[in-house]
């Protein structure tokens, strides 16, 4: 057991835009360990893409081919993955923390015996020795906390969003070797649809200059005029956590996350937003954020530049009044 | 169709959390606990999946005693029977230790479908339901929004990123892991709350972990500030005049 493996995601021939992350991960992890770092592509028709991969620095490319990994199933992927393990027999699997990897990963860790450590933001060396440990947050980002791998089996680890930067990513040359794993038709056992979207998205979010977004605090779906006030004061787009878009608050287009959209504007005004980090993902390439919230220990503070702690429900309208007054 | 729902009890979104002293884990002493929000989604769905399709609705949940509270109000929602795997040390128990005792309480009941939060909102690992799935040898899907019976099978709607949706079609039995906001939650009624009082709470006792952990969770902290924040006091009006100044000189949006 040596190495590390890197496990990338595609659709269809197209690079899940996470995937150069984790490649950055594992050849930066493999660097601290001194060890070898490979990558694996599954699916029908990959030899571009591992090709592709033939340029990185890495040790080895595995092209991983079957016509039954054509449409992601769990169950195809973590067959053909348990064998892609055993054969390149790495002491570290790196995915992107994908919804795809949330997917088969748990339980293709759990074939060696082993627990993802998901969502993983940092990699370090344990103050005691032995071995690295990863870092994950805890309490929707409240606290951070250092695991470490205990049993003998590969470690497997997904890091978050936005964690590692794919431009990192060094180049090199591989070889590439496919391998076409033993998987037949009744091994996989769901039937996956194809891939749809509600309804057009009319807004687009991440266009926008500024964005003022609105949270839990707000407490109840009339009290989101006075939010709606200020956005239009700033000429800004009204947007929104996932809370908000589940009690029908706001319309889904409008949410911010991992499971909405994902944004980088010059201003991000959070208000009333403690930033778990499913949301933390979606905003946290903003070029500044100020942040109003009533809970001095909200993790949206982790990435504000400006904070406020108090009551939202005088601070904003003061705000509208102020901006507006600003504006002549 | 007999529905069998995992249920974690978490420390309230709201709670003060304290670093313990040893650094391993939080502070316990004065938190108020409350059901894993996606948790509820999941007994919502069984509950709803009931009223469509007929059956029993069973919720599940390993912990020390102060987790009846939390099974208690799921039966007093409608959930129809309880069981408690009595465990004090799930702290020292990684994900497939946790899912182990529950697969062990849970193979006995010969359930059509597993229901489970998508992930908690204290450890956030987001795989229980998954490894669940792996040690009973029944296939799953996860970050789902609908539940459809057909025929003598699901199909389901699954959330993927920016927005996408997928329906997957599988087998019974099955386990499911359900994302919030695919139903409204509802409230327990007092008629609810009186008739809980008649249901059933088993209680078994974990057995004892067989091997250690193959995680360990060794350390946790306060996170380092990502960025220096500044943070602006003072009245309402004064507040909102410092940050008119921020958003005019420094972040030039006005």
């Amino acid at each position: 057991m040596n190495g590390v493996l890197v496990v990338m995601e595609q659709h269809g021939g197209v690079w899940s835009r996470m995937s150069f992350e984790a490649l950055a991960a594992g050849q930066q992890l493999a660097t601290k360990l001194g060890v070898d770092c490979s990558a694996a592509v599954v699916g029908e028709g990959v030899a571009a893409l591992a090709t592709e991969l033939g340029g990185k620095k890495l040790a080895k490319v595995f092209a991983v081919e079957h016509a039954l990994l054509k449409e992601y199933t769990a169950d195809g992927y973590v067959v053909a993955l348990e064998q892609v393990v055993k054969q390149a027999d790495p002491a570290y699997v790196v995915l992107p923390h994908t919804y795809q990897v949330r997917d088969f990963a748990p339980a293709l860790a759990t074939r060696f015996g082993s627990v993802l450590v998901s969502d993983v933001i940092a990699m370090g060396n344990a103050p005691n020795g032995g071995g690295p440990v990863f870092v994950r947050q805890l309490l929707q980002g409240k606290l951070n906390a250092d695991y470490k791998q205990a049993s003998a089996g590969p470690c497997f680890v997904s890091v978050q969003a936005g964690t590692f930067r794919s431009d990192a990513v060094e180049a090199g040359t591989a070889a590439v070797e496919t391998i076409a794993p033993k998987l037949e038709a009744g091994q996989i056992r769901s039937k996956p649809g194809e891939r749809f979207r509600e309804s057009a998205q009319t807004v687009d979010l991440s266009a926008a200059p500024v964005i003022v977004s609105v949270g839990r605090g707000i407490g109840e779906q009339e009290n989101i005029g006075i939010v709606q006030e200020l956005a239009t004061a700033l000429g800004a787009e009204l947007a929104a956590s996932r809370p908000i878009c589940d009690n029908g608050w706001l319309p889904m287009e409008r949410q911010v996350g991992s499971s909405g959209q994902t944004v980088s504007p010059k201003l991000y005004l959070a208000v009333g937003i403690s930033g778990a980090i499913q949301h933390l993902v979606g905003m946290k390439g903003s070029k500044a954020v100020i942040a109003i919230n009533k809970d001095e220990n909200a993790p949206i503070f982790e990435v504000a530049d400006y904070g406020v702690v108090g009551d939202l429900f005088e601070i904003v309208p003061a705000l509208t009044k102020a901006v507006l007054a600003a504006k002549g | 169709m007999k529905i069998l729902v995992a249920i974690k009890q978490v420390p309230e979104r709201d709670a003060q959390i304290r670093v313990a002293a040893d650094g391993k884990w939080i502070d316990e002493s004065d938190l108020n606990y409350t059901i894993n929000e996606p948790d509820a989604y999941a007994l919502e769905e069984a509950l709803q999946l009931k009223e469509k399709n007929g059956g029993e609705v069973v919720v599940v949940s390993a912990g020390p005693e102060r987790v009846t509270s939390t099974l208690r109000e799921a039966l007093a929602k409608g959930a129809d029977r309880a069981i408690h795997i009595e465990a004090d040390d799930l702290g020292s128990r990684d994900t497939l230790g946790v899912a182990r005792i529950l697969a062990d309480a849970m193979k006995a009941e010969a359930p059509d479908l597993i229901l489970t939060g998508l992930q908690s909102d204290d450890l956030g690992l987001g795989q229980t339901g998954v490894v669940l799935a792996e040690l009973l040898g029944i296939p799953h899907a996860t970050i789902i929004m609908q539940v459809e019976v057909v025929g003598s099978g699901l199909k389901v709607k699954r959330e993927l990123e920016d927005g996408w949706f997928q329906h997957v079609e599988m087998p019974l039995p099955a386990l499911l892991t359900i994302q919030s906001g695919g139903n409204k939650l509802r409230y327990a009624t007092l008629m609810g709350i009186k008739k809980a009082k008649t249901k059933e709470t088993k209680t078994v006792q974990a057995a004892a972990a067989a091997n250690g952990p193959a995680l360990v969770l060794d350390r946790v902290y306060l996170p380092e500030k990502q960025k220096k924040t500044e943070m602006l006091t003072g009245t309402a009006a004064e507040v909102a005049a410092k940050i008119v100044e921020k958003l005019k000189f420094e972040v030039r949006v006005l």
